[in-house]
């Protein structure tokens, strides 16, 4: 819930990262997440990084929404 | 309400609230209720009048002091006439350093040199330690109609097109950037500055050129209101058409803000009679000024003022409401 | 790699394919996603009778009126008031902190506690009072920086908890009769959570739930897995990429070790147990509950005639409450639905049906 945007975490000082979002640069406090590492992208809320996102979840996300597509619409067309 | 808010001169629709009840009741008189940048004298005597209050005082890429002349400058170009003379008028707080105070006002008549306008005639008053916050600047303006032209926020028709003359949120974005110690790389810079020269250019178009107007506060999204209220028009703007820089609308989506309400120092809004719109357009990105320029919409007959998104919806603009507060929800 | 506009093409018609008949209500309670939703004109991507509900996902409206009424207190007890910006227009009974911060009270907005605290840090002479509203995704930034104030020793700093939690919310919407037929769950209250807080909603009520991402992808993508599984309700995770289903383990801990649950009341439904947070007992020396004597006063008055209850339930529609667009607008909002500029009043008023 609430506002939170991917940001890339480009420093690592102690308990809080520097991130980088679109040129937007902004210090969170990575305490919730002390397994991040540099490179990796986190959801900011709030001056918090509340979770690492999952790269290959998110690649896996796509493929499966095509895979799904293609079968939903498939079906559609056949009932059409 | 009892009492003014700071919403109240946000520039939204309670500042519209206060203006019409409180001012426009008073004074009442076909200049003050026309609503427009600059009101017109003697048919073609363009006449403005602003103060600056910007905090901080000095931000990135410029300062109260050439915000005060581009400001009025603007204002009266926007009317369709050649800015020649402004006034300034300093309240400044007691203690403020003169060094400071002279950097500011360099930067006048740098800004002033620039638009070719003079200062002519001005003020200064001195306030006690916390009466004011550092400095206040008032600046009129006065200007000369171009022949040929009719340039008023109640010109806009069904089938007109409108453009915008660069990237949207810049200004605003770059004093949140030194309030909030927001940091950007590269930094965000303000885009005050004055528009009268690429005006002039616009102005061969004559009457082709209807409407203009500069999106300081409020934004592009208040603009686009006053001119669809004031002209009785819709205008339907698309999303994937919008100059804007990508940290803008980053730090937009961090914050929770719409980038259409982040104030313009260096930006006008035209709309044009749809025949000269590609003209107008290449005029635009002639001028130094206007490199990222585009036609971001058309004015319809809904009385409604939407934007198309990316994914083929439209929805209708938020109105800015005043102060622009950062969001977690 | 599909285009967008190709994708939202097939994300229509497969939801078309999966279109049971009959109203079907799919209720959002999150304020992003009712943002998003209208941000991204989805509802015009939907067939008729598949109708998105705006439930109470914004934990700012749904702050009940005596809670601010505490807060405006608070304010008048030379204490600076740190703030989230929704706060700030938010009406009370009599007033809202923007009124009294013209009347010359002070109240700062911050985009994050972490900024407060240092600024309490670095104003030694100030009390500073932190008004805690947010569901899960905010609470552990709020108990980090309780933890750190005591790390650091920092006593010019305490925390109003205002807090309410999503889960027992849920319950009482369906308790009280809400007709809806699945869930879109918040996808950052889940990243704290985790997904097994929604388990009842299947298990006990036959109502299925996605959490879901905030892209318009995410969403119909979502819509999608709610309409192919409604006979088989359950808890699914749609946002992968950043809700785990066990959730954010460190944060749960943190939530655990500086809260509890308590009682509280929500803006146009009333008192719903176990639905709020105080801080625990260990650390009550930076609850500003206790150490400014202020909790909310009075009956939860409701405004005559407001029925943002009903329109939180999805029963009726906004321009059926009496107020609406009359007394109730979004400049002057009576009811929380009003109060947040997405919310489903405030969404009607501008869009319309």
């Amino acid at each position: 819930m609430c506002i939170a945007v991917p940001s890339k975490v480009i420093k690592i000082e102690g308990k809080v990262a520097e991130t980088e979002l679109g040129g937007v640069i902004r210090k969170v406090s990575i305490e919730m997440v002390p397994e991040v590492k540099v490179g990796d992208y986190v959801m900011v809320h709030a001056g918090l990084a509340i979770s690492i996102v999952d790269k290959e979840e998110a690649e896996m996300e796509r493929e499966l929404w095509e895979e799904l597509m293609e079968v939903l619409n498939d079906a559609a067309d056949r009932n059409d | 309400m009892d009492k003014v808010l700071l919403s109240h001169g946000g520039g939204g629709t309670m500042m519209e609230r206060l203006i019409e009840e409180v001012f426009a009741k008073a004074f009442d008189n076909e200049h003050i209720n026309a609503m427009e940048d600059a009101a017109l004298l003697f048919g073609n005597i363009a006449i403005t009048t602003d103060s600056f209050t910007v905090k901080p005082i000095f931000f990135p890429g410029g300062d109260i002091g050439r915000l005060a002349v581009c400001g009025t400058v603007n204002d009266a170009s926007m009317r369709g006439a050649k800015p020649l003379y402004l006034t300034s008028a300093f309240i400044i707080e007691e203690g403020y350093p003169i060094e400071d105070l002279k950097r500011i006002v360099k930067s006048m008549a740098e800004a002033a040199e620039e638009a070719g306008v003079k200062i002519v005639a001005g003020d200064t008053k001195v306030v006690e330690k916390g009466g004011i916050d550092g400095v206040f600047i008032n600046t009129s303006g006065i200007g000369v109609v171009y022949e040929n032209v009719d340039v008023s926020i109640k010109n806009a028709r069904p089938g007109d097109v409108v453009l915008i003359s660069g990237t949207i949120g810049d200004h605003g974005m770059a004093i949140m950037s030194a309030r909030e110690e927001l940091q950007f790389d590269p930094p965000i810079l303000s885009d005050v500055s004055p528009l009268n020269k690429l005006i002039e250019k616009l102005m061969t178009l004559g009457k082709a050129v209807k409407v203009l107007r500069d999106p300081t506060r409020g934004g592009v999204a208040e603009v686009l209101y006053e001119i669809s209220k004031m002209s009785g028009v819709g205008i339907k703007i698309y999303e994937d058409k919008l100059p804007v820089k990508e940290s803008v609308k980053s730090a937009c989506d961090l914050m929770g803000f719409d980038f259409l309400h982040l104030a313009n120092e260096g930006k006008l809004i035209a709309v044009v009679d749809r025949k000269y719109a590609e003209e107008a357009l290449e005029i635009m990105k002639s001028d130094k000024y206007g490199k990222n320029a585009a036609i971001i919409g058309e004015v319809n007959d809904s009385k409604l003022v939407t934007i198309n998104t990316v994914y083929g919806t439209s929805r209708i603009i938020d109105r800015p409401i005043g102060e622009l507060l950062p969001r977690i929800c | 790699m599909m285009q967008q506009t190709e994708m939202i093409e097939k994300a229509k018609r497969a939801i078309e394919a999966l279109n049971p008949g009959g109203p079907f209500n799919i209720m959002e309670v999150c304020g992003s996603h009712t943002m998003a939703i209208s941000k991204f004109g989805l509802r015009q991507l939907l067939p008729k009778n598949i109708r998105l509900i705006s439930g109470p996902g914004c934990p700012v409206c749904v702050t009940a009126q005596n809670e601010i009424d505490s807060v405006i207190e608070l304010a008048n007890k030379n204490v600076v008031i740190a703030t989230f910006g929704d706060l700030i227009r938010v009406p009370g009974n009599r007033s809202s902190l923007q009124a009294e911060r013209a009347a010359g009270k002070e109240v700062k907005v911050f985009y994050s506690p972490l900024d407060a605290l240092k600024y309490a840090e670095e104003n030694p002479s100030k009390e500073v009072v932190f008004i805690g509203i947010g569901f899960e995704t905010t609470v552990p930034t709020v108990a980090v920086t309780i933890k750190e104030a005591r790390e650091k020793n920092i006593k010019n700093y305490s925390v109003y908890c205002l807090h309410k939690t999503m889960p027992e919310a849920l319950r009482a919407l369906l308790e009280g009769g809400s007709n809806v037929q699945g869930f879109l769950l918040p996808g950052h209250v889940s990243a704290i959570t985790g997904s097994k807080i929604y388990e009842f909603l299947p298990k006990e009520f036959g109502v299925g739930g996605v959490i879901s991402g905030f892209e318009a992808m995410d969403i119909l993508m979502s819509i999608i897995m709610l309409l192919k599984n409604y006979k088989n309700p359950a808890i699914e995770i749609q946002y992968k990429r950043v809700v785990r289903k066990e959730g954010n383990l460190e944060a749960q801990k943190i939530i655990e070790e500086i809260f509890e649950p308590c009682d509280s009341t929500w803006r146009g439904l009333g008192e719903i147990k176990g639905s709020g947070l105080k801080i625990r007992d260990k650390y009550k020396d930076f609850d500003a509950a206790l150490k400014f004597d202020i909790r909310p006063i009075g009956e939860e008055i409701e405004i005559k005639g407001c029925r943002c209850g009903d329109v939180l339930k999805g029963n009726i529609y906004p321009n059926e409450c009496p107020l609406f667009g009359r007394v109730c607008t979004p400049e002057n909002p009576a009811g929380p639905c009003m109060v947040s500029s997405e919310g489903s009043c405030a969404a009607f008023y501008k869009y319309g049906a």
